[in-house]
């Protein structure tokens, strides 16, 4: 087994019209044990920016607690929230900082940007960056995701249009993997407001 | 109080902290994860008056297509480029960090960059990894001594040639070269030839697909010709894309409206006393 499969998750980000969307299941596994099925995956960074950390539980909120640092940093130092992209530099330069022995995350960022302008990257686990116009996929459900995603999305959608395709192809997605699913959180960000949903989902 | 604690964000340089944490799951039976790769087909070539590189642009994670239009051919300064093949991080963060090196060293002096020095420092990295850092770079451009173009290997050897190819697809790409280079070629000769070579890796190799990049140096100018073909276009948008018959079950929602940013007016009424 993959030290990535050892909880289980699935990520999903969605470019918009003048907005974006991040999910994740809620599942919390030890290999096939159920801990907890109330995990937050994606964690905010500022209104506008979030991060979704796939991989190892415990990397995971490492990672974020770094990152959560070193943004207050910039704050302070800057007086201003990081662009998407500056963020996600600095998260590849901490993740390829541990090149030969890397956390075990691989992480999707989502925000907007200058003038709005939606956002979407992901990486793997020492920090190789991938940039996409329409949607980016991580963890477990990974595979079944792309499937999902390459189907159901459409470019310049609106947020309640957003939202919905975006909740199907994670649902969808993980009634295929055993290792994530108990419903999904949903975040949809537009530039006057952010929604955050939860969706139901089987639980098994 | 530990010295780290109070320090502030590190200057650079790999840390092993994890290493051995690592190597114990590794040794529990847990594997270790597969890196995203450009498996990937990258050629260069010189022609009559500067250089020609190109490269595919698919990424992939094992047998998986990740990105299927990634950038391969990174900037190294205004008259240098480089295309990179192996693991993905290791080529963009050795060209990135060249890249930075060399235009402080252009602060520094006033001049253009030569590739050679842009050569020197990659192979000096890469050999004090012993090719632990996986890069295999094709390097290209033209400085005031003329074109240059030289393979640089992951262990850190070096090779200087009129035509070269790397990656996966190298072998389909040097069957085209090798059957159709020849000294003196126009730049659309050129363009076409790299343009053949890759097409013959995308199509023959799996680790290569989708589009084809190509960067053409010549004394002072460049032109980087991002998607110069693009044989694999999609085939299969629905005209009316997906619509779903049943709405998801949502249990909460939440909706935090934003602050809008501040707008500080100028030359507004005074404040009363």
């Amino acid at each position: 087994m993959s030290i990535f499969e050892y909880n289980g998750s699935a990520l999903v980000a969605m470019v918009g019209k003048n907005c974006f969307a991040i999910a994740s299941d809620r599942r919390l596994g030890v290999q096939l044990q159920t801990i907890a099925t109330d995990f937050q995956r994606i964690y905010r960074i500022h209104d506008k920016l979030f991060i979704g950390l796939s991989g190892l539980a415990t990397d995971a909120q490492t990672l974020y607690q770094r990152l959560v640092f070193r943004h207050k940093l910039y704050q302070l130092r800057e007086e201003r929230d990081m662009k998407p992209e500056t963020f996600a530099s600095l998260v590849s330069a901490i993740l390829y900082e541990k090149r030969f022995g890397p956390y075990f995350c691989q992480p999707v960022i989502a925000g907007l940007g200058e003038e709005d302008k939606p956002f979407i990257c992901t990486m793997d686990s020492i920090g190789a960056k991938e940039l996409a116009k329409d949607f980016v996929v991580a963890g477990t459900a990974s595979e079944s995701l792309y499937g999902a995603c390459e189907a159901m999305f459409k470019p310049d959608m609106e947020a309640e249009e957003l939202f919905e395709t975006i909740s199907q192809a994670l649902l969808s997605s993980v009634d295929r993997d055993c290792l994530s699913g108990w419903g999904g959180h949903v975040y949809v960000v537009t530039p006057t407001e952010v929604k955050e949903r939860i969706l139901k989902g089987r639980m098994d | 109080m530990s010295k780290a604690a109070i320090e502030g964000p590190p200057k650079g340089g790999f840390s092993f902290d994890l290493c051995r944490r690592n190597e114990m799951l590794v040794q529990k039976g847990l594997n270790a994860p597969s890196f995203l790769k450009t498996g990937t087909t990258i050629v260069g070539l010189v022609f009559q008056d500067g250089v020609i590189l190109g490269a595919d642009t698919r990424a992939t994670e094992g047998p998986i297509v990740a990105d299927k239009n990634c950038e391969k051919i990174h900037y190294i300064a205004p008259n240098i480029y480089c295309c990179g093949a192996g693991t993905a991080a290791d080529t963009e963060a050795v060209t990135d960090m060249v890249s930075s090196q060399l235009t402080l060293h252009r602060h520094h002096t006033g001049r253009e960059s030569r590739v050679v020095t842009a050569l020197t420092l990659l192979k000096s990295h890469l050999f004090s990894y012993q090719g632990y850092v996986s890069a295999a770079l094709v390097l290209g451009g033209v400085d005031f001594t003329g074109p240059h173009l030289h393979t640089i290997y992951p262990h850190g050897s070096t090779d200087t040639l009129p035509f070269a190819t790397m990656g996966s697809g190298s072998l389909a790409a040097m069957a085209v070269f090798e059957s159709k280079y020849r000294e003196g070629l126009t730049r659309d000769e050129g363009v076409q030839l790299v343009a053949e070579a890759i097409s013959s890796g995308i199509f023959n190799d799996l680790g290569s697909g989708s589009n084809v990049d190509i960067c053409v140096l010549t004394k002072g100018h460049k032109e980087y010709l991002r998607n110069h073909l693009q044989p694999n276009p999609r085939t299969y948008i629905s005209e009316k894309g997906y619509s779903f018959s049943k709405k998801t079950e949502v249990l909460l929602t939440k909706i935090t409206p934003l602050r809008d940013s501040i707008h500080i007016i100028e030359g507004g009424d005074e404040m009363e006393e």
